[in-house]
């Protein structure tokens, strides 16, 4: 453990009626790029404002390192935000913008540092404009640079690409990324686009109802989701109901609709009884009924309702014996066979690319917030 | 083909819009019309006869007729002779319009940010003295600070006033009164520019290492400039030329210049009173450029 990892432990905010952010524990590493996904409403703002001291926590610590600092006033406290809508001063020029926070603190020369930090986000020569006089990117760098300029020890951004459009938003995410790299400052990065978070975090943290459903890098939270929600919410899944037969090491026996599934490399508690069987939408192969590699896993009998060519794949929905859809993508790639509608298949799969979460969960959890952000 | 072409779509694409901008003049001098007509007839005019009244050789009455000599002497005398009562009126409104921004700022302040739902009901109060009269409510100023009054006494009980210490007829007096009836002029102006002002504006220079008070400094203060001029102008303006206050609340030696020419009008010395209504209107003119100049806010004007 670093000595200056920021800890939130059990962190809490009640607000009249709810709970926004419940018994929060998490401790974000010294120099990483960490992001807290989650729906609208899931806490992460809130959680991002108590680090940032703009929220007092009901109950609980923020530490950063062994610093208590739950208890000082934002201005007090070496962590910076970047803010959703940016706020910037409409009445100060870009160059005053970004050198508020050092003349706060008394540094007298500033010129060279904010000239510099300029230089950084690429607006050098913006530096006597009013932030009107900008169009949206080059703001959102602004109220970077003006955070960054500071050398906060952490830099809070809170849905920082929101306003921009998509072009835009890619190549920011790039720059960020960037930028986190050059300067070495702990980002924490709140977001409720997966895709943004994936592609710029080391590390995201899933919110979900004020707590963390699951932590972990973006490759692991994607092959190993712990929880429906995280299932759901990153990416697609295939979610069945099964019932574990055998389980041994980490390899468990199901029974799926009468199919026998194995899971292999499960880290799941999971161990006996009901259980969701998951499974992604690009790691599922068609093949005709009854061609089905060995050693894989194989759902027969399903017919394909609806084919969507997306260009890099094709998706197909295919309606199953017990009625329900499964999703599929197939790579574009003329090696994979196409299926027209009602063509009759069987889906199979790898082992390994199996995931058992515990049956009392709502299956839908995530999916219907996703297509809301 | 496309060369005999050409001018004809030329043509059409160049004719609409001529049509359409000779259209929307008239339209705008349409609408102008109303109030321009209004200014001529109750701001220019009137205007115009008070500069041609200022300069009327004083030896003539309102029954016998003026005749305009052109007596450039009115101006000169009537600033020697009024020069403490101008001194006087200008510092009253000077010391109301400063009362106004110390009583105002923090409540429109208040209203702006921490009403919550009780911010129209706040407003309605701020707007609410107006559905009176004028005169009525600064008689009520004068009941208050009469010498027998509760506020008075009460002053003279915890020894703030001396035994026969008096509140009524005196600048004290005079500048309560106009402090109390141009405060609405200063409070809307504020409230409406802090109103709109994003209150994550102050959480971000909280942020950034400003203490509430250096946020409020170099954040709220300079967003609420507008509405601060605004106000100041709107309070300082009328103040200068108010004479309801002084008739009623003060004594012969707190007169203002509004008092003066009102006495000079109903005494008939129509050049003398026209004088120094023309001069009293210069000095604020002057006073306000130099003001809106230094304050940065040109846009107001």
């Amino acid at each position: 453990m670093a000595d200056r990892d920021l800890v939130l432990e059990r962190l809490t905010k009640r607000f009249a009626g709810f709970v926004a952010v419940d018994d929060l524990s998490l401790t974000v590493p010294q120099g990483s790029f960490f992001a807290l996904l989650g729906p609208s409403g899931c806490g992460k703002t809130t959680t991002l404002r108590m680090v940032a001291g703009l929220e007092p926590p009901t109950s609980g610590e923020i530490r950063l390192g062994e610093t208590d600092i739950s208890r000082l006033k934002p201005y007090q406290r070496p962590v910076n935000t970047v803010f959703q809508s940016y706020a910037l001063f409409p009445h100060l020029s870009i160059f005053e913008n970004v050198a508020f926070g050092l003349r706060r603190r008394g540094k007298k020369n500033v010129k060279a540092d904010v000239l510099e930090m300029l230089e950084l986000v690429e607006l050098g020569q913006y530096a006597d404009r009013k932030p009107a006089q900008l169009s949206g990117g080059q703001q959102q760098r602004v109220a970077l640079a003006r955070a960054l300029i500071n050398k906060p020890e952490v830099l809070l951004l809170d849905e920082p690409l929101g306003a921009l459009d998509l072009k835009l938003r890619r190549g920011m995410q790039i720059e960020l990324k960037r930028i986190q790299t050059e300067v070495g400052i702990t980002f924490v990065h709140v977001t409720h686009d997966q895709e943004e978070a994936m592609t710029m975090a080391d590390t995201i943290a899933v919110m979900n109802a004020g707590v963390i459903e699951q932590l972990g890098s973006p490759a692991d939270l994607y092959e190993h989701p712990a929880t429906t929600f995280a299932a759901n919410f990153l990416g697609q899944s295939n979610l069945v109901a099964g019932t574990v037969g055998t389980a041994t090491g980490n390899t468990l026996e199901l029974d799926v609709h009468g199919a026998r599934v194995t899971a292999a490399d499960v880290s799941s508690a999971v161990r006996s009884g009901d259980a969701w069987v998951g499974v992604r939408p690009e790691k599922v192969s068609l093949v005709s009924p009854g061609t089905s590699p060995a050693g894989t896993n194989a759902l027969a009998g399903g017919a394909v309702t609806d084919v969507s060519f997306v260009g890099v794949s094709i998706q197909y929905l295919v309606r199953m014996p017990w009625g329900q859809e499964l999703t599929v993508f197939t790579q574009n790639d003329g090696v994979h066979p196409a299926f027209d509608i009602a063509a009759p298949v069987d889906l199979c799969w790898r082992p390994e690319h199996t995931f058992v979460l515990d049956a009392n969960q709502d299956v839908t959890a995530g999916v219907e917030l996703e297509e809301e952000g | 083909m496309s060369a005999a072409g050409a001018p004809v779509a030329e043509a059409a694409v160049v004719l609409p819009p001529e049509s359409e901008g000779r259209n929307r003049g008239w339209t705008g001098y349409l609408l102008l019309a109303p109030g321009g007509l209004w200014l001529i007839a109750f701001f220019l005019v009137p205007t115009i006869t008070l500069l041609i009244s200022s300069l009327y050789d004083p030896s003539g009455s309102l029954i016998d007729g003026y005749t305009l000599t052109g007596r450039i002497a009115n101006y000169t005398e009537g600033i020697s002779e009024y020069a403490d009562t101008f001194g006087r009126s200008l510092a009253y409104a000077l010391a109301a319009t400063a009362a106004c921004v110390v009583l105002g700022y923090p409540l429109a302040y208040a209203i702006a940010f921490k009403a919550g739902r009780w911010k129209n009901l706040m407003l309605v109060a701020v707007i609410a003295p107006f559905f009176t009269s004028f005169l009525v409510r600064t008689l009520a100023w004068k009941l208050l600070l009469g010498d027998h009054g509760v506020i008075v006494d009460v002053l003279q009980a915890v020894q703030v006033l001396g035994p026969d210490g008096r509140l009524l007829a005196t600048p004290f007096a005079v500048i309560t009164g106009l402090t109390y009836n141009f405060l609405p002029f200063m409070v809307l102006p504020l409230y409406a520019s802090l109103e709109k002002m994003d209150l994550r504006l102050i959480e971000a220079g909280s942020d950034l290492y400003a203490s509430p008070l250096t946020a409020f400094r170099k954040i709220t203060l300079p967003l609420s400039m507008p509405g601060l001029v605004a106000g100041t102008l709107l309070t300082f303006i009328p103040a200068s030329g108010d004479y309801i206050n002084a008739e009623l609340l003060g004594n012969p030696r707190t007169r203002m210049i509004g008092n003066e020419i009102q006495d000079l009008f109903s005494a008939g010395a129509l050049p003398e009173a026209a004088s120094l209504s023309v001069t009293l209107m210069a000095l604020i003119v002057v006073m306000v450029l130099f003001y809106v100049r230094r304050a940065g806010t040109e846009e107001l004007l």
